[in-house]
């Protein structure tokens, strides 16, 4: 892919951003971070080349170490953001369930 | 060398589904209904860009790479099992700091082995591909060491008072241009103390421009950090071509601007002032002066009990100190006695309540307070002239009538709440002496209809409880 057709996909995506966001309700706010903050461990892709190719052993390391960064991101990120969900609950099914932490 | 030898057209397909699944993923937070969904496209997306960065490289050290995701997943979810919802600011802030090392580390490996990615020209890197490799590893650091910082203050193992050094706009607009033009050098000469000057540089000053601003302008920072997080992954999307990782930055990058922009408009305050931090310095110092002693109304638990049960409707306002006594759950029980004795009950949520964007709402829901009792700051603002009580657990500077009438007031100008217009104001307050965070006097206090509780917010909230049941 060229220079220009990469920045075209950026500059449309931050347009879908720009809109996508401000539909999201602010009570959500909280894990739309949570959210945005395991997506945007996609940067996994160039961990995973770094340390798949052979050539420089300290460039396989540092991508090895970000490998792990990443996965603590996402599977941390994708897992609260689940559990956040999990408690928006509608006036109806009013279960009080007492329980306090999933500790 | 050669140029990024033809990748199959599936492949770049396959990212840009995956893409496509981040944008559903925050498409579904429109409503917590859609919101799970939303969730599990992100998963899938995720899953489809590692499964096929994966299959489209020869992988000569799967093992390692397996571990390496183990350790990291398995940390991951324990933690993300474990926090409490309370600590969430700390932990995003937290997340934030991996993302921003994790790009560092992936710019640092592209440096020492372009090859491997594609971007060797004949002469060196190529020269748009340096300007990438540069501001994504600038981006990433500074989101690193600004998170670690955001995270000592909001975990409390650094004071949250701003700190400010001598001189330190030019110290920081410095190292600023230092940055900038070490990028530009860089694509002449690719020399590598060019490049580890400039990210040593970028870490150091993510550290200055957040160790000045204080704890209450922390909504902001960690917007902020989230959209440099974002910005960083798409930096490095642009070096390696890869449209999943360019759509989740841009995506990642105006969601986490939006809410600063949300949360600055909320304070009233610019996103210069912000950054130029300092606010609330003086807090402790304005305390004393203000300490004058002025009439107001002490009430009990037993006297609030007494008038939110002769209501019709009470308005709840929690805010930060809510969070920290961990009043949420006492306070969901209150207003199920409330309830039960025919008292209608909502909750009024002020954009920057709490520590971070949304953090009173993760709170509420986790007490089990359903949604659709929780209102923001503009759909509910005008119920508050037909309420009986308005109960205000922990919040202050986003109640003050000061910043509607007193333009010499540091908050004037915000949008706050107008619990004032209620016929009864209950101030839930741990005691007389401290201000808010604008280290601002509230007048709210000492008017004829407030009545204030003067206790710790989960004991008073206990307390009341027992008077009602």
């Amino acid at each position: 892919m060229d220079f220009i057709s990469i920045l075209s996909i950026f500059v449309l995506a931050c347009f879908v951003g720009y809109f996508v966001v401000w539909s999201v309700t602010p009570a959500l706010h909280t894990p739309l971070m949570s959210v945005t903050n395991a997506i945007s461990s996609v940067i996994v892709v160039g961990a995973l080349i770094a340390s798949a190719a052979a050539g420089s052993p300290y460039s396989k390391w540092l991508g090895l170490v970000a490998v792990a960064l990443a996965s603590v991101n996402i599977f941390g990120g994708f897992a609260v953001t689940h559990r956040m969900l999990a408690m928006y609950k509608k006036k109806e099914r009013q279960a009080p369930q007492g329980d306090k932490t999933h500790a | 060398m050669h140029e990024a030898a033809a990748i199959p057209s599936w492949v770049l397909l396959a990212y840009l589904v995956a893409g496509v699944c981040f944008i559903m993923a925050l498409r579904g937070l429109s409503s917590p209904e859609s919101s799970r969904r939303g969730n599990r496209m992100g998963i899938i997306g995720m899953t489809i860009a590692v499964a096929t960065t994966l299959a489209t490289h020869e992988i000569a050290t799967l093992w390692e790479i397996a571990i390496a995701i183990l350790i990291g997943g398995g940390v991951g979810l324990v933690i993300a099992r474990r926090i409490q919802m309370t600590a969430m600011p700390q932990l995003v802030a937290a997340f934030h700091s991996l993302v921003g090392m994790a790009a560092v580390l992936v710019g640092a490996a592209a440096y020492l082995n372009p090859g491997a990615f594609g971007i060797l020209g004949p002469d060196g890197i190529h020269q748009v591909s340096r300007i990438e490799m540069g501001l994504g590893v600038a981006i990433g650091a500074i989101t690193f060491s600004g998170s670690v910082i955001a995270f000592l203050k909001l975990n409390g193992n650094m004071s949250g008072k701003p700190i400010i050094l001598p001189l330190r706009h030019v110290i920081n607009l410095g190292t600023l241009v230092a940055i900038l033009g070490l990028i530009a050098y860089f694509t002449q000469d690719q020399a590598p103390w060019i490049f580890w000057t400039v990210t040593a540089l970028s870490f150091a000053i993510g550290f200055l421009l957040i160790i000045p601003i204080g704890g209450a302008d922390m909504p902001v920072v960690i917007s902020m950090l989230n959209s440099y997080s974002g910005w960083a992954a798409a930096a490095m999307g642009f070096t390696l071509h890869n449209s999943a990782m360019i759509i989740t930055g841009a995506l990642v990058g105006s969601s986490g601007a939006i809410l600063s922009y949300i949360m600055c408009r909320a304070m009233n305050r610019s996103f210069v002032s912000v950054i130029a931090g300092g606010f609330g310095g003086d807090a402790v110092a304005g305390g004393d002066a203000v300490a004058i002693d002025r009439p107001y109304k002490r009430g009990s638990a037993e006297d609030a009990a007494f008038l939110m049960s002769q209501s019709d409707q009470v308005i709840i306002v929690p805010g930060y100190g809510m969070a920290v006594a961990q009043a949420q759950h006492a306070l969901r029980e209150m207003a199920d006695l409330l309830k039960k004795a025919g008292v209608k009950v909502k909750y009024a949520i002020h954009p920057v309540a709490g520590r971070m964007p949304g953090h009173m709402n993760v709170l509420l829901a986790e007490a089990n307070v359903p949604y659709d009792e929780v209102f923001e700051l503009e759909d509910i603002n005008n119920e508050f002239a037909q309420t009986d009580v308005a109960f205000v657990i922990g919040a202050n500077d986003v109640t003050n009538p000061a910043a509607k009438t007193d333009k010499s007031s540091p908050i004037y100008g915000m949008p706050v709440l107008d619990v004032e217009k209620a016929r009864t104001v209950l101030f839930v307050k741990r005691s007389m002496g401290g201000v808010g965070y604008a280290g601002v006097d509230n007048e709210l206090f000492y008017r004829d209809n407030t009545m204030m509780l003067l206790a710790d917010a989960k004991k008073m909230v206990e307390e009341i409880n027992k008077a009602l049941g």
